[in-house]
């Protein structure tokens, strides 16, 4: 399954805190829901665990269930963080699939 | 031939023998945990048991510390924005919980020191029901909670 890249935005604000947006394409299926063709369940298809990295180490982790909207919207604050810093983005889902994505800091 | 399909198989007995230990919570130091994603927990039918996987304790102490910014009334119950922070010193994790969800926990965030205790994220809300976050703050939880009319359920089934 293709999926489109996840999308990142990192600004730098007052203090050395950088806010960091982030969208990730990603069907986040509960496991739950019904295909209406054939009636049966679509399996479950989730992300499990989302890291965010500044600089190379990892400031971030999220643990994340089926509960997760789908195409998982998620907006933090990195401190001691600063104008062209690296912020990467690597998840992993309950089926073994992974993508990573990076971006500078504005 | 032989020889190669017998250390295949010794090598399978180990890593079954290693995930089942493991899944036993035989081999649980803080660091596996955290970088393991606590099953157990998101499979949780309750709060309770679902913080009890998680921190290994559901006592939670209200807190004025945290705020929820969270829509009064969601339209749609599959995606309800949630913001989550909290002034409290020294949190490590935040969790999201729905008690109203088949599962309860949403997700649950883990802070270093190079992060603020910030986050906003969506979630799926299968009907009207208050919303909790979780902190761990100094090794305590903490817990606020905010409730969120849902018009239209989001979770399918």
């Amino acid at each position: 399954m293709a999926l489109r890249k996840m999308k990142i935005r990192a600004w730098s604000e007052k203090n050395d805190t950088a806010s960091v947006k982030a969208i990730i394409f990603h069907p986040m299926e509960t496991g739950l829901r019904k295909d209406k063709a054939t009636g049966k369940l679509i399996p479950a298809h989730f992300i499990t665990e989302l890291k965010c990295d500044l600089n190379g180490k990892t400031v971030l982790t999220c643990l994340w269930g089926s509960r997760v909207s789908k195409n998982p919207f998620i907006a933090f604050r990195v401190k001691n963080a600063k104008k062209g810093d690296t912020i990467k983005l690597s998840w992993v889902d309950n089926e073994g699939m992974s993508d990573s994505g990076e971006t500078k800091i504005q | 031939m032989k020889q190669s399909r017998r250390t295949f198989l010794q090598a399978s007995m180990t890593a079954c023998t290693v995930a089942v230990a493991a899944s036993a919570g035989l081999l649980t130091p803080r660091a596996v945990l955290a970088a393991a994603w606590p099953k157990s927990a998101f499979m949780a039918k309750s709060v309770n048991d679902a913080l009890k996987a998680l921190s290994g304790t559901s006592s939670t102490a209200n807190s004025k510390d945290i705020t929820i910014q969270a829509p009064d009334i969601a339209e749609n119950g599959a995606v309800v924005s949630i913001t989550v922070k909290t002034s409290l010193p020294k949190t490590s994790q935040i969790s999201i919980l729905v008690p109203h969800n088949t599962t309860p926990l949403c997700a649950s965030y883990l802070f270093t020191e190079d992060t603020e205790p910030y986050i906003t994220g969506r979630i799926k809300m299968r009907k009207s029901s208050d919303v909790i976050a979780v902190a761990k703050a100094g090794g305590k939880l903490l817990s606020t909670k905010k409730s969120v009319k849902v018009t239209l359920g989001g979770c399918g089934g």
